[in-house]
């Protein structure tokens, strides 16, 4: 049987865990992609944008050799109790991994919609590079920035490959809305629940491209590209 | 000219394009006027001495202070210069009032009725006309207590009454602080109200005006 209540607030808290925890990397990542001039800058951008182009599943399976309990790291956390393999841990960690890149690609495209020339007359006033980010860039691209986490939480709501090889399809722990949905199409009495989980699906995504949408315009009139 | 009464020694080199070009300046301390047609590099020569066009090679010295040369880089933000680009460059998140604030609110009422702006303290940037995010944006820099102006075609979209107003008004605040002005145009009439030595900048570099 399936628990179409927990699978939506399961989606929902693995979408708003990996949001959240890839943050503060998305930033900073999306920051020196868009900004940054440092030797190796296009071996970073590939490896940040691999599992854009990798199939989910064929990084699911990275991941778990990475972190699987045969792992030295995944090993070591798991005996100490946070195994992140077959748990909700995992199905945070999957969705962090393969929406990362969505993220960073929004966040940076925020950054670099913000006028280089802003910052400079920053610095010219006697602000410090840090100082500049704080009240220049940051309020400036912080629309784009909030379109990005939509965008990164509407694809860890949908994962589904990665995580059913790192985290598997257990009821109430890791069987997110895409596994749920997986689960009933080989189900013979399963239609109700399966109409159930897809409007649920379609209502948040849309609710999701939405909530980019506005954000995006939001950035725009804020940096003045409407009306120029 | 001795070292001491020198307040611009610049001798920089910059790649644009497919040539190099040179500038070289020792002018007097005081103000500096250089004129120029579009697109000769007047406001290239502005960043150099902003900090803010890093490319660029040789030394800058300002009233005996060197902020580069081979083995120094004083960054944009140590420098102390109020720059006024040409297009203004207003921060759009930040009211007028803010945009004038933004690195300090000492004198914000004299700079206010220096330039006439009380009226727009409220507004927000967008809702400015040229003139007024010029007069703003001096006002910003003319704020920030800076050592020296760095002024592009500051009165370009003030009319005529307005500009003789505002330069005449700036010239004595700079006057009653002891604040050198570095201003470009390519209309000679910008740089009488200055006293400024004056300087042409050409395809050949820098050279005195009619000399």
């Amino acid at each position: 049987m399936i628990d179409v209540t927990a699978a939506v607030r399961l989606s929902v808290l693995v979408g708003l865990a990996s949001t959240l925890l890839s943050l503060g990397p998305a930033v900073g990542c999306a920051w020196l992609l868009a900004r940054g001039h440092f030797r190796g800058k296009s071996l970073v951008s590939a490896v940040i944008f691999a599992p854009l182009v990798l199939p989910p599943v064929v990084t699911g399976l990275l991941m778990l050799k990475l972190l699987g309990r045969s792992s030295w790291l995944g090993g070591w956390l798991a005996e100490q109790g946070w195994p992140l393999t077959f748990s909700l841990t995992g199905a945070v960690l999957a969705a962090v991994v393969v929406g990362f890149p969505l993220y960073v690609m929004a966040i940076r495209s925020a950054f670099e919609a913000v006028d280089p020339r802003l910052e400079e007359v920053s610095a010219s006033l006697g602000a410090s590079p840090w100082q500049t980010w704080w009240r220049v860039t940051l309020p400036l691209a912080a629309p784009g920035v909030a379109a990005g986490m939509v965008l990164a939480f509407a694809r860890g709501l949908g994962e589904f490959g990665a995580t059913a090889v790192l985290a598997g399809n257990i009821e109430g722990q890791t069987r997110t809305i895409a596994l749920a949905v997986y689960t009933l199409l080989e189900a013979p009495d399963g239609h109700q629940a399966l109409r159930s989980l897809l409007f649920a699906s379609i209502f948040l995504a849309i609710a999701a491209l939405f909530g980019f949408e506005s954000l995006t315009r939001r950035q725009r009139g804020r940096l003045d590209l409407d009306e120029r | 000219m001795t070292n001491d009464e020198l307040g611009l020694d610049v001798d920089v080199r910059l790649r644009l394009g497919q040539g190099t070009r040179r500038w070289t300046l020792r002018a007097a301390r005081g103000n500096v006027g250089i004129v120029g047609p579009s697109g000769g590099g007047k406001t290239t020569l502005l960043r150099v001495l902003a900090g803010v066009e890093r490319r660029a090679a040789g030394h800058v010295i300002v009233n005996g202070e060197v902020w580069q040369d081979e083995r120094r880089f004083v960054p944009a933000w140590r420098r102390r210069v109020g720059w006024v680009p040409q297009d203004s460059a207003l921060f759009p998140h930040l009211s007028v009032r803010q945009n004038l604030c933004y690195s300090g609110s000492q004198d914000l009422d004299e700079v206010v009725a220096v330039l006439g702006v009380a009226h727009l303290l409220g507004r927000a940037p967008r809702h400015l006309s040229g003139g007024e995010r010029q007069r703003i944006a001096l006002g910003r820099a003319m704020l920030s207590s800076p050592q020296l102006l760095l002024l592009d075609e500051p009165f370009s979209a003030l009319d005529k009454e307005l500009r003789g107003r505002v330069a005449r008004e700036l010239v004595g605040w700079c006057r009653s602080r002891g604040v050198p002005v570095v201003l470009v145009s390519h209309d000679e009439r910008d740089l009488m109200p200055f006293s400024a030595s004056c300087w042409e900048l050409g395809d050949d570099g820098l050279r005195p005006a009619g000399g």
